[in-house]
């Protein structure tokens, strides 16, 4: 095996260099994909540590997505492209970019601190294996082909070449494997590189008698060969994990860190995410009590349920009131028009009652009231859709939660064809993703569905690059994406809608 | 499936602390769960669905494949429908007297030491067997899971107190099975190593066999049996370079194979699932086009279609005349591709009603040579024509049994409780003489070991009582009479001696191939106990 001499190939910065800790001296880069095999040695900043995991995280969360959405690699591929590039970005050799070293530190790095967030549990270490992958394959077959070559050289697979003999003496055999069409099937056979290796090494193409296998070895052409690689790559991972999760007890000892590996882990049981955005987001949007009934439009389903229980009972119990609550406040929706809007709503009561029982939640929730810690951070946060479906399932009466969760089907189905959502696929699709646990996913769904035009629109004119226009995990990143879509021609059609909507 | 105790569900994997947990605490047979009632419980689905409901309440996560994990999908214990029993036992019908029978079956005939080698690989115990799971199904219904022995002698002697009307075999595990619930951490008690399993039961024929049906079975049918065994049989040697293959009759309709060697016995579950997806090639249940294959045929395939061409003239065509009615036979030109052959092919049968299935095969190619319009596809012809062959001569797999590593199979050698026969080993190098009617009931070996009491004289007779344990005795042979084993008066000796080769050939690889591990080791020498025992 031609091993490839990393001395010739390593990239010099020196500019980097100078700012580096003097053991990052050590870990050199020499291919733009790594199998991960040398854990990092060198020290870097907390913030750091958490900012490459999670930008690490959100590609993985995307690629996890593009599959449960069943999107050909090819559409992964250019799905993944802006994102890639924007958080995770890694270049080729050959580009000569000054950024390699510090992008292929992250890559290194980020890799081997989700390796800790994501060891604990098999499912998580199951899931992180098969996503991990995914990226190694959208990595490997982006590569520069002759760049790609010399990596798997590097990894020393212990492949056996097939001589030209035993080539020969096989060739009727070893054609049906590659590939349909009569006449020069031989010439095919003898043009194409075939290696020897156990059977057990290519299981995938083994299970699809994709190759002729005899007394154990399995005769791969070359064009199937990073089936090969991915395996390797996969079965090294699990390995690693393993080892990793039997580690884990000892950096509980290490309390700066955990805080951090717990919120990774957990995001990706949920994608998490934290709304920033405040109500001078949204350009234009009139955001007052009494356009609410127009918002709405753009709620997601458990946003628009909570809104449909509270126009049809004039009234919601507590965890509904703090989930609503907190999204409006996350939609701009100051505290003085919350208090108005909870007022006008529960209209069944007098103002001594609402303001006996109700007001101080509300301003609880804006940080006007309560302890220090709760005025200083502005309140609560707004539910990421990772807290509404894994805490607190609503009980009987209660409207809050998320309805593709805690919902029948049958209820589910009858909200979705309340907000206009009557086509049978996108019906189907939803249950399959419910089915299977998949919530955000339905929800997803069903945005595009609604804002099908707007978006194919916004990508076609380029108004919203493929990042901005990723998966949905937060209600108020739903409300604002499908706000601006709505509302791309500026806003004057919105105040005419919104407009006619208050007169009537 | 059908007869899935609802209750044997337990999982080390996923289920920890279940009611059957309990069962393995070999003391207390009588608290141990039930399975579901066979008679009351005929359909498949009926009783899988039972038992996931009875978990799922129990453990929510709990996954449905898990609920299934080590419950042999074999025919065996359950009763056909509509009482239509064939051959029905002396043994079931009086159970005390069925118990002696089998008291006697255990003491005198099953061979312990061989199962023991088998299973062991080593003359001396090892892991191999000590962390064996065994699992007892109990006359009272109980199924014991999770027992383990450290000799062959203690396994004998529990199987003679507790008297299982049948033994399952499972993984070797990580640790003493018995001692599972001491690892809090699951990790530490894992299952590691099993042989790769298959199972063929001739149920799955039934669309296509027209002799028999359900759990019945003749010599007709069983030739589809004999198909599967060369089909598998020669892919596993071939293909995969295994050597050591056990077929064994499973006592009523069906065959399972052991594949013992070492790198079989280790695979993971995904390299199992791989083997059993290379060999999978009919799918879908009823209805529809039931073998979809790539073209070019896949080298297996088409080796295959030159092992099973002779015994579809012969054993389907011929013997089961599969598409004799016209209703069958319509099922049959659905497969033709070109619709002017099909047309001119019903017109021809529908003139002849009752015309054989082999006349019927020909017709096929007859009517395409005289194509007047020459735009007949050859090449799709031939296609559907080897696709017709598959589907009714390619083995049908049972896949659960092959597809898990901790997946339990009846073992071999123990007494199929609804028709008495003995699950022998098959020898594959003389499959066209096996009988599958003429296997060796419990009842008959009794009777033929008193007939060669009657013959061969009382004083061998009673030499022999005193070897009980299924083979002569050798280092004390010095005596002029060499003691005679029971098992070789009756015609269960053929089986055994077969069985006896067998392991001794997978015991002398095993110890080539711990030597040469050794070798190969370079410089870390280690002395195992296997090598030192010649
Ligand atoms: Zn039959």
């Amino acid at each position: 095996m031609n091993r490839i001499d990393i001395k010739r190939t390593k990239v010099l910065d020196h500019r980097k260099k100078q700012f580096a800790d003097p053991s990052y001296k050590d870990t050199e880069y020499p291919h733009r994909l790594n199998f991960y095999s040398t854990p990092p040695t060198a020290d870097i900043t907390l913030e750091q540590f958490e900012q490459w995991a999670m930008d690490r995280l959100r590609i993985l969360a995307e690629l996890e997505a593009c599959s449960f959405r069943n999107k050909t690699p090819a559409e992964t591929a250019v799905h993944m492209k802006p994102l890639l590039e924007k958080y995770l970005p890694l270049d080729s050799t050959s580009s000569n970019s000054s950024e390699l070293n510090i992008q292929r530190q992250r890559d290194h790095y980020s890799h081997f601190i989700l390796r800790l967030a994501f060891a604990s549990t098999e499912d998580l270490r199951r899931r992180f294996t098969r996503v991990e992958t995914m990226l190694f394959r959208l990595r490997f077959q982006a590569d520069d082909s002759r760049e790609r070559a010399a990596f798997v050289r590097s990894l020393n697979l212990d492949w056996e070449p097939v001589s030209e003999e035993e080539k020969r003496e096989l060739a009727p055999l070893l054609a049906t494997t590659i590939g349909f069409g009569h006449g020069r099937r031989a010439q095919q056979v003898m043009d194409e590189e075939w290696c020897k290796v156990d059977w057990m090494r290519v299981p995938d193409l083994t299970e699809g008698r994709k190759v002729y296998i005899r007394a154990g070895k399995a005769y791969v052409p070359a064009r199937e060969q990073q089936s090969m690689v991915l395996n390797a790559y996969t079965k090294r991972l699990e390995q690693a994990l393993e080892l990793t999760s039997r580690a884990l007890p000892r950096l509980d000892e290490d309390d700066r860190l955990t805080p951090i590996l717990d919120h990774l882990s957990k995001s990706f049981i949920a994608p998490d995410a934290s709304y920033t955005g405040s109500g001078t987001a949204i350009d234009g949007a009139e955001i007052t009590a009494g356009n609410m009934d127009n918002l709405s439009q753009h709620f997601p389903m458990c946003m628009s349920n909570l809104h449909r229980s509270l126009r049809r009972d004039a009234h919601l119990k507590h965890f509904g009131r703090l989930q609503y609550t907190l999204f409006l406040k996350g939609i701009g929706l100051n505290l003085e028009e919350c208090l108005i809007f909870w007022r006008s709503s529960f209209r069944n009561i007098t103002d001594d009652t609402f303001n006996k029982d109700y007001r101080y939640n509300v301003q609880h929730a804006y940080g006007q009231v309560g302890g220090d810690m709760n005025r200083r951070g502005g309140g609560y946060s707004p539910f990421s859709c990772q807290k509404i479906l894994t805490e607190r399932a609503p009980g009987s009466g209660e409207a809050h939660g998320c309805p593709y969760r805690h919902f029948s089907l049958d209820n589910l189905t009858a909200l979705l064809r309340a907000s206009g959502v009557t086509d049978r696929g996108v019906l189907q699709g939803v249950k399959e993703d419910t089915d299977s646990q998949k919530f955000h996913m339905a929800c997803n769904r069903v945005f595009e569905h609604l804002h099908h035009t707007e978006l194919k629109r916004a990508k076609d004119d380029g108004i919203m690059t493929a990042a901005q226009l990723d998966t949905i995990v937060h209600p108020n990143e739903y409300f604002k994406r499908s706000y601006q879509l709505k509302n791309m021609d500026g806003r004057s059609k919105q105040k005419q809608e919104g407009d006619i909507k208050m007169e009537g | 499936m059908e007869d899935a105790p609802a209750a044997v569900v337990d999982s080390p994997a996923a289920v920890d602390d279940t009611a059957m947990a309990d069962a393995a605490d070999a003391q207390a047979a009588t608290e141990d769960v039930k399975p579901a009632d066979e008679s009351s419980q005929p359909a498949k689905e009926s009783n899988g669905t039972k038992a996931a409901e009875i978990k799922q309440e129990e453990k929510q996560e709990v996954k449905l494949e898990d609920l299934f994990d080590g419950i042999d999908s074999d025919d065996d214990l359950s009763l056909p429908e509509d009482g239509q029993e064939p051959q029905q036992p002396e043994l079931a019908d009086t159970p005390g007297a069925s118990i002696e029978l089998l008291r006697a079956y255990y003491q005198r005939f099953f061979p312990w030491r061989y199962m023991f080698q088998w299973l062991n690989h080593s003359p001396v115990p090892t892991n191999d067997f000590k962390h064996r799971e065994f699992s007892l199904w109990l006359h009272n219904d109980a199924v014991m899971r999770y027992q383990s022995f450290p000799t062959s002698d203690l396994f004998r002697k529990d199987v003679l107190r507790l008297m299982p009307r049948r033994i399952e075999i499972g993984p070797v595990y990580t640790a003493d099975p018995r001692d599972r619930k001491t690892f809090r951490n699951s990790a530490a008690f894992q299952p590691i190593a099993k042989e790769l399993c298959f199972d063929i039961d001739l149920t799955d024929y039934d669309d296509i066999r027209t002799c028999c049906d359900k759990a019945n079975i003749c010599n007709k049918c069983w030739k589809f049996t004999t198909m599967a065994i060369k089909v598998l049989d020669t892919a596993l040697r071939e293909d995969f370079g295994f050597n050591h293959i056990l077929w064994v009759y499973s006592g009523r309709r069906g065959v399972h194979a052991w594949v013992c060697d070492r790198k079989a016995r280790t695979l993971a579950d995904q390299h199992r699932k791989a083997i059993t997806a290379y060999f999978e090639v009919i799918a879908g249940k009823q209805g529809g086009k039931r073998v979809n294959v790539r073209r070019p045929l896949h080298p297996h395939l088409s080796r295959s279609i030159e092992i099973l061409k002779d015994h579809f003239q012969e054993d389907v065509l011929e013997i089961q005349d599969p598409w004799q009615s016209s209703e069958k036979a319509e099922y049959l030109l659905q497969q033709i591709p070109d619709l002017q052959l099909r047309d001119a092919l019903r017109k021809k049968w529908d003139s002849s009603p009752g015309r054989a299935s082999t006349s019927k095969w020909a017709d096929i190619d007859a009517l395409a040579r005289t194509d007047a319009s020459g735009g007949l596809d050859a090449h799709s012809l031939l296609d559907a024509k080897q696709d017709i062959l598959l589907e009714y001569t390619y083995p049908r797999l049972d896949i659960a049994v092959s597809q898990r590593l901790n997946h339990l199979l009846k073992s071999p050698f123990v007494i199929h409780p609804g028709t008495g026969r003995v699950c022998v080993p098959i020898d594959r190098n003389n499959l066209d003489a096996f009988d599958p009617l003429d296997v060796p009931t419990l009842p008959r070996l009794v009777r033929e070991i008193d007939e060669w009491a009657e013959t061969e004289g009382a004083s061998r007779a009673m030499a022999a009582v005193e070897v009980s344990d299924g083979a002569a005795v050798g280092g004390s042979s010095s005596q002029d009479v060499k003691p005679v084993p029971d098992w070789e008066k009756t015609s269960l000796k053929p089986y055994i001696e077969h069985f006896r080769s067998f392991v001794a050939t997978l015991m002398r690889d095993e110890r080539e191939t711990a030597v040469k591990r050794e070798r190969d080791e370079d410089g870390d020498v280690q002395i195992k106990t296997e090598s030192l025992d010649f």
